[in-house]
Parts: C-alpha cells; sequence; structure tokens
C-alpha cells in the first residue's frame, strides 16, 4: 500500500506549484515537445482552428520537421483546442502568433531594426525580449529588450 | 489495487527506456554491422558529417555549433540549445526514444533521408569523444 500514498502524496505536493503560473496552464507534455526549438508558446495566443492547421503538418512545420507520434499528438490537440485563445485567426495555412494583429499591436513600439538584429534573429524568439517566456510569463516585469 | 499495479508497470518499465551513449553507440555500431561486417564507428568522420552540409543549407552543426560542448543556438528561432555532447551535458543520449525522435527529424532536416546506423555510430562516436 505504500507506493499508492506515496504517489498521491507527491501529486498532492505538486498541485499548489503548477497552479502558480495560470498564464501557460501547465502540459508538460507539450513543453516538451513543443517548447524545444522555440518557447512553448501560450496556447491562448491563438485560436482553435489555427492549431488545428499547425498539428495536421508538423511533418511540414516552417521549414522544418516537427512530427510527433499518434499519442503524443492527440494529447496536445486536445490541450490546445482546450486552451485556445478567440481572437481572429492570422492569414495563411501556416499560421503566426506573429502574424495576427494583436501580436503588431501589442508589439508596435519595438523598434524595427531590433526585430532582425542578431540579438533577437526572429520575432517568434519571444525569449530574446520577455526572459521568462519558457515560463509561459509575458509580463512586463521579466521584459527586457536586448541591446 | 489498480493504481498499485499501475505504478509497479511503470516502475518495471523505466529500466528499459534508460539508455547510455555508450551502449546506444553500440547498438548502432551492431545494427550498422549487418550490412557491413567490418564497420567500426569513426570520431573522425562523425566530425565530418556533423561539420558538412548534405545538399540542404543546415549542417547539424548549425543548431549545435562546433564543438558541440557548447550551447548550440537554433538556426531559425534563435532558442539556445543546450550542449549536446553528453561530456558537457549527461542527460544527453540516456533516452533511445528520445534520441530515434531527434535523430528522425533532424537527418530530415539536415539530409532529406534518414540517417543509417553507421552515420549515427560516427556522430556518437564524435560526440563522445568531445569531453568539456
Ligand atoms: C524541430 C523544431 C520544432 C519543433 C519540435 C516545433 N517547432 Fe514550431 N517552429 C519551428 C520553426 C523553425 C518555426 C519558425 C520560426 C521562425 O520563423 O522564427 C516555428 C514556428 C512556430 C509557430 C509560429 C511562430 C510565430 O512566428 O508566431 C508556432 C505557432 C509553432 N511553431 C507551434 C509549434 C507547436 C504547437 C509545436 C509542437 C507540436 C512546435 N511548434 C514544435 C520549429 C519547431
Ligand atoms: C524584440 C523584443 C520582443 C520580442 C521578440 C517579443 N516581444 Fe512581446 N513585447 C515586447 C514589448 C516591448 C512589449 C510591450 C510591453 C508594453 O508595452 O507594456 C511586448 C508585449 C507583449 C505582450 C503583452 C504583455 C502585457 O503585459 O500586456 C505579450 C503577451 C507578448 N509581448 C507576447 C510575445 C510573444 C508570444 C512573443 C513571441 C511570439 C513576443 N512577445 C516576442 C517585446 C518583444
Amino acid at each position: 500500500m505504500r507506493p499508492v500514498l506515496l504517489a498521491a502524496l507527491l501529486a498532492l505536493a505538486a498541485l499548489p506549484a503548477a497552479a502558480d503560473k495560470p498564464r501557460l496552464p501547465p502540459n508538460p507534455v507539450y513543453k516538451a515537445e513543443c517548447g524545444s526549438c522555440h518557447v512553448a508558446y501560450p496556447p491562448r495566443l491563438l485560436p482553435a482552428s489555427s492549431w488545428q492547421l499547425l498539428m495536421q503538418r508538423l511533418d511540414r512545420h516552417f521549414g522544418t520537421d516537427a512530427s510527433l507520434d499518434a499519442g503524443a499528438r492527440e494529447e496536445i490537440g486536445r490541450y490546445l483546442a482546450a486552451n485556445a485563445g478567440r481572437r481572429e485567426p492570422p492569414p495563411g495555412v501556416e499560421p503566426r502568433i506573429t502574424e495576427t494583429r494583436w501580436f503588431a499591436k501589442e508589439h508596435r513600439e519595438v523598434p524595427a531594426a531590433l526585430w532582425k538584429g542578431t540579438a533577437v534573429k526572429s520575432a517568434a524568439n519571444c525569449g530574446a525580449c520577455h526572459r521568462r517566456a519558457d515560463d509561459g510569463d509575458y509580463s512586463e516585469r521579466t521584459l527586457r529588450l536586448p541591446k | 489495487m489498480n493504481i498499485f499495479l499501475l505504478i509497479m508497470a511503470a516502475a518495471l518499465a523505466l529500466p528499459a527506456l534508460a539508455a547510455d551513449p555508450a551502449s546506444l553507440l553500440a547498438g548502432y555500431q551492431a545494427e550498422a554491422r549487418k550490412a557491413d561486417a567490418a564497420f567500426a564507428a569513426s570520431a573522425r568522420r562523425g566530425e565530418h558529417f556533423f561539420t558538412a552540409t548534405h545538399g540542404g543549407e543546415w549542417s547539424c552543426a548549425s543548431c549545435h555549433g562546433n564543438p558541440p560542448d557548447g550551447a548550440g543556438r537554433h538556426a531559425k528561432t534563435g532558442k539556445t540549445i543546450a550542449p549536446l555532447a553528453p561530456g558537457a551535458d549527461p542527460q544527453r543520449f540516456t533516452d533511445a526514444a528520445r534520441s530515434e525522435k531527434w535523430f528522425g527529424r533532424n537527418c530530415k532536416d539536415v539530409l532529406g533521408r534518414v540517417c543509417t546506423s553507421a552515420e549515427k555510430a560516427d556522430v556518437l562516436a564524435f560526440l563522445l569523444k568531445r569531453r568539456s
């Protein structure tokens, strides 16, 4: 009976820590599989239809192979659908957060040269400016523009 | 009782998934010897393979850097990538399924095909020679 007790206690202990970060609903599979080549983008920043488009063609994902086994694909698909946002979808079959109107508006004060500079490289490199983007934290407190 | 069985099953499954870089290398080498009995993994060949482009835009080193015992940087997204050499990051090549998944994806990106067992063995031999 001991292991059950231990497992239950461990699960309980893990709960409050996860609840601390409401910005990125915790899903370890999503973070591991979709947070390796770039930060695990917050699900709420794209609508469900856009996430679905992305999940349908992971083997040709922005010029790279991001394919998953069926189990992980289904779990992540469910997670994204459940936590997706409601804004208007960006254009194209490869929808980008960085091509939403929301993103342009929120980032209109970022100097144009900064996006292309070597420190940032790509607008999709959220972590270059949002230092805690890995944890889904985009608050002003953690924002630091590179030089 | 069901939970108990589940936990036991999970505990039993763990050792099967865990691996270490040397045994992965040995496995790839054994696989390569089925096609070429004289095959022996070569760090020198592995280094050449790792740093060369293979018809596409990227080499392995484009994202993992060279030498690969420092942090790399994704060639497109700019995200920092932890060092690939096991000497610099002991987590590397300790999970066979994970290694296979990334060989599968990244070989497709760099070579436009899957890597052979011989190529994987060579790359591992190269990475294992790098200690930091
Ligand atoms: C093998 C590497 C890799 C993996 C794994 C990966 N991606 Fe990507 N992803 C990329 C690249 C490369 C880009 C293009 C980035 C750029 O243009 O700077 C990208 C871009 C994106 C974008 C658009 C970013 C923008 O500009 O707004 C989204 C959304 C995205 N990925 C979601 C995902 C999801 C969801 C997963 C997990 C199922 C995933 N990615 C896994 C490599 C990867
Ligand atoms: C070049 C630096 C830079 C990059 C890269 C960047 N941002 Fe930002 N981001 C900013 C700045 C500057 C603001 C504006 C902060 C303000 O005005 O309060 C901002 C604001 C935001 C906000 C609103 C924060 C709030 O508290 O209202 C979110 C959410 C956000 N960014 C998400 C992202 C995501 C997701 C990415 C990657 C796809 C990204 N950003 C990439 C610089 C950047």
